[in-house]
């Protein structure tokens, strides 16, 4: 085996044979090439991560396990993360989609949790393009496809156009589970003589060594990479998430992990590492789905719907019984030493023997990082192409384009209500889950802002997990922590690493002032194609926790006759917002500065606006601005607003500007006292009211609302 | 009233079922796996519930309508028990031929998973006898097959024969029919019952529509309640 052909410099496998005192022999140097890919040993990232605030009252399993996990009270905890699969997406759409869907999940059940939720990141290229619309078909069918098959609900989600995804879709995997907090399982209390146990599908040779493929750009070539992509089968993870809940519900599993990148390699090495034991795997044990695999195949395929469970021997029986119940295929591949070795034995001869410390602590790769030449030209903004003539025709075309449309016709292909928990679903930006036998309630938003982080990744990255706090605070919800999924181009060019390490500066900044801990996450590089990079894309999910579900403050819900509110200054940024891209084609401009003190100002009074039910409806203000939250806010109250502002700010800044922490919100007549009460200290505005049936601004526009809403759910007007 | 849910490798609303079952009938549910050959105790209710049973290889529900359990449920509704098949169950009751027709892709070939209203037809089963005949309910629904077929002179006799229970509406005109079916369903057919009114299929899910804090309405209710009302006036048989 040459080791270049297994994704290692020649400085990695001078590294190897000093560590190994030796040189490393074929099988060897495979199974470690996989393990220090980038997309196995986050190399080029680990040390940026190690920045972000890890530590919260509420969290209970932070980064370094297959998922976070907090405390949702009452005995549950919730286990969350986001993974990408951007490649296979973009070479397999459906198959890829899918597999992204199902990989996502078994990482909730290694938490030990049934799978409870799930959004998808989605971020596709020019809208108008015959390409796109094939590739996102192909990606929405196959999310729906496995994610209704294998009953866990689509509650919510984030889709984004732009030409810059168009050779390279992203395709974001989020899930999230509920867990009893005394049946949660780890990938870490493996022992000795303990044994390893194979449960799920064979192993085949799909996917083979996908985590190289995932580790470079994607070209022509890739193409030929089909066999890398694996095939999902729903109903077998289906049996596997049931019969993996038995088995805990029985206390019959030390450990478990799922296999995902480098399947079997990497499950059981990472438990042999983290468990500080050794481990011996027997490679002719391995249910196999076809003759002739070499054993290096059968360590790095990625066959999907398959989980590796650590069984006390005397365990065994009733852990095959429940397996034969399922229908699922369970063997018995190797044993728990401690020995601190990854010993692979074929008939009876070792034929690969390392220290797992070799595949567990992986290198770190340091890049030079470089402001990227033409940053003065991404923040340039031409303010004469801006101005809004025509307000109306501005707002219908913000509301009606692409990035502004209801997803319902995404989102309708996804059931969001199995399993019968959802409160508020897809097309709420916040989603609201019941939390089990409770009256608790976890919400959830996703956001990312591409558009923010090409111009200014620091600043795009903070208003990003700003965004994603505003949400929940309005909705009343204490912040749990969050999950991320860094898209990126690739580190090794200074210009695009600085965007990486800027963005991920910005989110941790932000994290930490607002008091939001990160507690999983996965980094997704290398995309970009011959036709160029996509813009620094960090997506975050994160979490909220309402103990009394009634206190739940959601939009959309604004009554005849409630006053309306601007909370916040009236002026954000037009700097890569909506309505820019719009009149200009791409992003530039900067969005507003970060100001952390503002933000805590605004989530004290959000959260007693909640917490005193002062308020029928609330919405942070996002892309598209005061105008666009307003007229989402009566599209889907289903009642006309009146506007009426006195201000000297531009037609566009005023209406069309975003960023800052700023909200609208409906107050019935008699609260608006106590709500402005709250919102002392405040930059607080009463703009207008509720009722009739347009959407009508002073001195702008008079828009009816059956023509707003048809703008809206058609795309057209 | 005792009810059992089968539960088929593959279902996903078994415990969603359950759930809305015993909250609003306050009463215990059975969960039966789809290998047992017989009820334990005799329930009054059996319920196939939704999902992709055999992940809805070869055809929807053909697998399941072959699983051991079957036996014992034609037994069951040969006696005059109640079964009641929601979505995959729906479809698992016409590959049994309990329930004639077959439910085929919808005409938009996609999954579709929204909210959706149905009027009731006729109330002489022994599932809508305490609605009101031509009362619209909404009912979500969320399936990729649910396009109701029948040849025209099966689907004339089942029309003839009234037993057409539910059929997809106009929540706001209360008219029913084709146009308003979200799948295509030949006249705008949601859910049909046996003979004797004792099996009743139907493609919406009304357990979603049970839990008044959920986002599905509260219309499920009702119906439940409906059942349990049939069944504490006109008994099981």
């Amino acid at each position: 085996m040459d080791y270049k052909s297994a994704g290692l410099s020649d400085s990695e496998y001078k590294r190897i044979n000093e560590l190994l005192e030796r040189e490393p022999n074929p099988l060897e140097t495979q199974l470690v090439g996989v393990m220090w890919s980038e997309h196995c040993s986050y190399k080029s990232t680990k040390r940026l991560l190690k920045t972000y605030p890890s530590k919260g009252k509420y969290v209970l399993q932070g980064q370094g396990e297959n998922a976070g996990v907090v405390d949702m009270g009452e005995g549950w905890g919730f286990a969350f993360k986001v993974e990408s699969h951007n490649h296979p997406s973009a070479v397999a759409p459906f198959q890829g989609a899918a597999t992204g869907v199902g990989g996502i999940i078994r990482d909730i059940i290694a938490m030990g949790a049934r799978p409870s939720v799930s959004m998808d990141g989605l971020f596709f290229g020019d809208p108008s393009l015959k390409k796109t619309e094939n590739l996102s078909k192909g990606i929405v069918e196959g999310i729906g496809a496995y994610g209704n098959a294998v009953g866990v609900p689509i509650v919510g989600g984030k889709t984004f156009y732009s030409p810059c995804y168009t050779d390279n879709p992203l395709v974001n995997a989020f899930s999230a589970g509920f867990v009893r907090l005394d049946k949660m399982a780890s990938s870490q209390t493996a022992k000795k003589g303990d044994l390893a146990v194979l449960l799920g599908s064979k192993t085949g040779r799909d996917g083979i060594a996908g985590a190289s493929f995932a580790s470079r750009e994607l070209d022509e070539d890739s193409k030929a990479s089909k066999p890398q992509i694996q095939i999902g089968d729903p109903f077998e993870e289906k049996l596997l998430i049931e019969c993996c809940m038995d088995l805990l519900d029985k206390d019959l599993i030390a450990s478990m992990q799922d296999m995902g990148a480098a399947g079997i390699l990497s499950s059981s090495s990472e438990i042999a590492h983290k468990s500080g034991c050794g481990i011996d795997i027997t490679v002719e044990k391995i249910p196999l789905r076809e003759k002739g695999m070499a054993p290096w195949e059968i360590f790095l395929s990625e066959s999907q719907e398959r989980m590796l469970l650590i069984v006390e021997e005397n365990k065994l029986d009733p852990v095959f019984a429940l397996a034969a119940h399922y229908g699922l295929d369970c063997a018995v591949v190797g044993m728990m030493t401690d020995s601190h070795r990854y010993r692979v034995y074929e008939n009876g001869e070792l034929i690969a023997d390392l220290p797992t410390s070799i595949l567990g602590d992986t290198p770190e790769v340091i890049w030079p990082s470089a402001e990227p030449a033409n940053i003065k030209e991404r923040i340039a903004i031409d303010p004469s192409n801006l101005k809004s003539i025509d307000p109306e025709n501005d707002l219908l075309s913000l509301i009606s384009c692409p990035n502004g449309r209801s997803k319902h016709g995404i989102w309708e292909q996804y059931d969001s209500m199995v399993q019968l928990h959802t409160i508020e679903g897809p097309g709420s930006p916040v989603a609201v889950v019941e939390v089990p036998e409770t009256k608790r309630a976890c919400l959830l938003t996703m956001e990312a802002e591409p558009n923010k982080c090409w111009t200014d990744p620091y600043m795009g990255a903070s208003e990003t997990m700003a965004l994603s706090l505003r949400g929940l605070w309005i909705s009343g919800a204490e912040i749990l922590g969050m999950t991320n999924c860094l898209n990126f181009a690739s580190p090794e060019a200074p210009e695009k690493f600085y965007e990486l390490e800027q963005s991920i500066k910005g989110l941790a900044d932000t994290c930490r002032s607002l008091d939001c801990p990160v507690v999983s996450g996965n980094v997704s590089l290398y995309n970009e194609t011959a036709s160029g990079q996509i813009y620094p894309t960090p997506l975050v999910v994160t979490a909220g926790l309402l103990k009394d579900r009634r206190k739940h403050l959601a939009s959309g819900n604004a009554g005849t006759g409630d006053t309306l509110y601007i909370v916040g200054d009236l002026c954000g940024s037009l700097g890569a917002s909506r309505y820019q891209v719009m009149k200009n084609g791409k992003p530039a401009g900067k969005t507003v500065r970060p100001d952390h003190d503002k933000e805590k100002l605004f989530r004290e009074r959000a959260m007693k606006t909640a917490a005193d039910g002062v308020a029928s409806s609330g919405r942070a203000v996002a892309g598209g601005g005061i105008a666009v939250a307003l007229a989402n806010e009566a599209i889907t109250s289903d009642r006309g607003i009146n506007i009426e502002i006195n201000s000297s700010i531009a037609t566009e800044e005023l209406l069309f500007s975003e960023g800052g922490a700023r909200a609208i919100y409906a107050v019935p007549k008699e609260k608006a006292d106590s709500f402005e009460k709250i919102w002392e200290g405040f930059p607080c505005t009463e703009i207008g009211t509720v009722g009739g049936d347009k959407f009508e601004w002073k001195d702008m526009f008079s828009v009816d609302l059956s023509k707003l809403k048809k703008a809206f759910t058609e795309g057209c007007f | 009233m005792k009810t059992a849910v089968v539960v088929f490798p593959g279902s996903n609303c078994d415990r969603d079922v359950q759930r809305a079952v015993s909250e609003s009938m306050k009463t215990a549910v059975d969960m039966v796996w789809h290998e047992e050959e017989n009820f334990s105790g005799q329930p009054d209710l059996v319920i196939l519930p939704g999902g992709f049973s055999y992940g809805d290889y070869l055809r929807s529900g053909a697998m399941a309508a072959r699983s051991p359990i079957i036996k014992a449920v034609k037994e069951h509704a040969a006696r005059g028990g109640l079964v009641l098949g929601i979505c995959n169950g729906f479809q698992i009751l016409t590959e049994t031929k309990m329930l004639p027709g077959a439910l085929l892709p919808n005409t938009s070939l996609t999954f579709i998973c929204s909210r959706c209203w149905v009027r009731v037809e006729q109330t002489d089963n022994k599932f809508t006898y305490g609605l009101k005949k031509g009362e619209v309910l909404q009912f979500p629904i969320a399936h990729h097959e649910g396009l109701f077929f029948l040849p025209d002179d099966d689907l004339k006799k089942l029309e003839d024969a009234g037993r057409v229970v539910f059929r997809y509406a106009d929540p706001d005109t209360g008219k029913a029919g084709a146009e308003y079916a979200p799948n295509g369903a030949l006249n705008g057919i949601a859910g049909i019952c046996s003979e004797k009114g004792n099996i009743l299929g139907l493609m919406p899910h009304p357990e979603r529509a049970t839990i008044p804090h959920l986002n599905g309405g509260t219309d499920g209710i009702r119906f439940w309640d409906s059942i349990a009302k049939a069944f504490k006036e006109r008994g099981a048989c």
